[in-house]
């Protein structure tokens, strides 16, 4: 394998933990993990790539990265399963190493390539079961690692205790009352319409995204709750880091609180990945073909929300917006369009991105890779200046992110590339433009 | 050995590549029921919908990327496709044979088709090395497969325009067409019998499962 300056990066993650390996147990996890855990996809993927390279101009880091080959998707899928492939797991330990640095942090499991490749392989699939091999080695870059152990610990992201937890959303029913007095934030409503779930950045680094939330759900009138209990985080960065156990219990837990509180579906936050995890992902590895109750992404419940006139526009939003399209939502759902219908009723001016919906440039964060921490942060950045170029084209002043992910990581490139934007979530300027009735206000 | 060549040979090339394809294809379909998330997500609608924008010349956005590109490859495959079968040659053939009376390219479309084969595969093989991104993922086995592939082509333009000994090229010719179809399972033309079944599932995988589009 080359030197690249990512490959010096140091990350206990990867450094500490491959002393510990023996080739024998590399050799045993990859053939449990090849043979055991993955049938028909892993072998026609293998058999049919012709290796046309068609995939390479779908990848962000290939085309940031001046067309490198060594960063193409089906280079990424060479350089690590088809290795362990054709070595039966016979690989040194500073191989894994190798191996966990590119599926962990120079791909995103975005999907774009897959639209890319003539017959459809899902090669983020691909890189996601060298991902399994490598937790199961334990050779994960540390700073993800700690957001699985946490989720593994506290069944949430960031180490949020329950006290902490219900302290918080108290604190935000607050905030809410001082613009809206009736606002609140039902915990615990039994057999509400909706059980409105988050991921644990909001209660830890983004609270007032809690705020928003409370008074947007007053004006729309809409019956709905929150759990006081653990479950109420599915953000799932085990999903991501190949640890499928604890993405079970996390995902089953989730769905047993919404279960438990009898409501009628769950409106999930602006969040990407743990949209996934709830609908796709958690589902599949528990079992059930799709998730027991319907999830309702923010993007839709909004889009909902205006077009149903729940929620009215007293002025709409001055700057002139452009959007990302998260890979989970738009990619992974189809709600593209109906982003654009509520950018358009929210703001003036909007402006879109070539390319746009579903051929959208991944924003390098997702997918785990912003979870990877700070000693990955150049990286990351550096295999997306086409993000930069991109959004820079647009000359919009403001980003709409309605994804976590997407939101850090555009922030990043906005500060990185020193784009003078900003980065703002949907919830941030409907609260600022929506029309609260009179009866209301105080 | 023109006889043998003629009758048993294709006799057994035939049967490897019908009984192989039925085998690959069979196993898939096994292996996707142990793969529990495959079967289960899968539809005719959502399936076919993919297939046919992917049939479709510039179905998709990659195709619109490269539009030289989209069009050889195009022009490739459906040449590779109709010659051997409806080549007046072996239209002869088949009466001869089996008594199925097909409709015959004319003499002069049959040849430019084969030219473009030959042609486009030279320039598959030229892209192979001149694009880094393409030799950075290429082995020897690729090449190999593209020669194999030309093979039968080659000769087949030899024998009609009597370039070397008649009887003797016409052997040949026979053989690399045998082999040709005999490796279509065990190797990677297999994506001829993939195709259907990759493309199909991620139709649905986008289509059924996730209310978006694949191409």
């Amino acid at each position: 394998m080359r030197e690249t300056p990512e490959s010096l990066v140091v990350d206990p993650g990867l450094d500490e933990t491959i002393k510990k390996l023996t080739p024998e147990k590399i050799q045993t996890v990859v053939e449990h993990v090849l043979t055991k855990e993955n049938a028909a996809r892993l072998k026609v993927y293998s058999d049919t790539c012709v290796h046309c390279g068609l995939c390479a101009e779908a990848c962000q880091t290939y085309i940031s990265r001046d067309k490198d080959p060594y960063y193409s998707p089906v280079a990424k899928v060479k350089n690590t399963l088809w290795e362990l492939v054709k070595n039966k797991g016979r690989v040194p330990p500073e191989s894994i190493r190798d191996m966990s640095r590119i599926v962990f942090t120079e791909c995103a499991v975005c999907r774009r390539c897959s639209m890319y490749c003539p017959f459809g392989i899902d090669i983020a699939y691909l890189l996601l079961v060298v991902r399994r091999i490598c937790s199961l080695l334990g050779v994960v870059p540390a700073y993800l690692q700690d957001t699985t152990n946490s989720h593994a610990a506290t069944m949430n992201q960031m180490w949020v205790q329950q006290d902490e937890w219900i302290d918080t959303l108290q604190w935000q029913e607050e905030e809410a009352q001082a613009e809206i007095p009736s606002c609140r934030i039902p915990l615990e409503k039994e057999g509400a319409e909706v059980m409105y779930s988050v991921i644990a950045p909001e209660p830890k680094i983004l609270a007032q995204l809690l705020g928003n939330i409370s008074q947007i759900m007053t004006v729309a009138g809409i019956d709905w709750t929150m759990p006081a209990t653990d479950g109420w985080d599915n953000s799932n960065m085990a999903m991501y880091s190949g640890d499928f156990e604890v993405m079970g219990r996390v995902e089953r837990l989730h769905w047993e609180t919404a279960a438990r509180l009898k409501v009628k579906k769950v409106v999930m936050g602006e969040c990407g990945h743990a949209f996934r995890g709830a609908v796709y992902d958690g589902p599949r590895w528990l079992g059930w073909k799709f998730p027991p109750i319907p999830m309702v992404h923010a993007i839709e419940f909004y889009y909902d929300l205006l077009k149903s006139g729940r929620i009215k526009v007293r002025e709409k939003y001055k700057k002139s917006v452009t959007v990302q399209d998260p890979c989970n939502t738009v990619r992974g759902r189809g709600l593209g369009n109906k982003l654009r219908y509520v950018v358009n009723e929210l703001c003036e001016s909007f402006i879109d991105v070539d390319p746009r919906l579903e051929h959208n440039y991944c924003c390098m964060a997702g997918g785990g890779t912003i979870n990877c921490g700070p000693p990955w942060k150049r990286s990351r950045m550096v295999s997306n200046r086409v993000k930069a170029e991109q959004i820079e084209a647009t000359g919009a002043d403001v980003v709409i992110t309605p994804c976590h992910n997407c939101h850090s990581g555009i922030e990043d490139i906005v500060g990185f590339y020193k784009l003078k934007k900003h980065v703002k979530f949907i919830s941030e300027i409907m609260v600022e433009v929506m029309e609260i009735p009179d009866s209301l206000k105080a | 050995m023109y006889d043998f060549s003629r009758g048993p040979l294709v006799w057994i090339a035939f049967g490897i590549f019908l009984i192989g394809s039925i085998y690959r294809i069979v196993s898939v379909i096994k292996l996707a029921k142990k793969d529990k998330v495959v079967l289960p997500y899968m539809t005719w609608k959502y399936g076919l919908r993919s297939i046919l924008h992917w049939i479709t010349p510039f179905g998709a956005r990659n195709m619109r990327l490269r539009p030289a590109f989209t069009v050889m490859t195009y022009l490739f495959h459906l040449s590779l496709l109709l010659v051997p079968i409806f080549t007046l040659g072996h239209a002869i053939l088949w009466r001869e044979s089996w008594g199925i009376d097909l409709w015959a390219l004319p003499n002069l479309l049959s040849k430019l088709m084969t030219f473009i084969v030959i042609i486009a595969g030279v320039i598959f093989v030229l892209r192979r090395i001149a694009d880094p991104a393409v030799r950075f993922v290429t082995s020897a086995g690729d090449i190999v497969l593209v020669i194999l592939v030309l093979a039968p082509f080659v000769t087949g333009l030899m024998a009609y325009y009597q370039l070397a000994a008649y009887q003797t090229i016409l052997i040949i010719h026979i053989w690399t067409g045998a082999l040709w179809l005999a490796i279509i399972p065990f190797t990677r033309i297999a994506h001829m019998l993939y195709f259907a079944l990759t493309r199909a599932y991620m139709g649905c995988e986008f289509g059924y499962v996730r209310h978006s589009k694949d191409w």
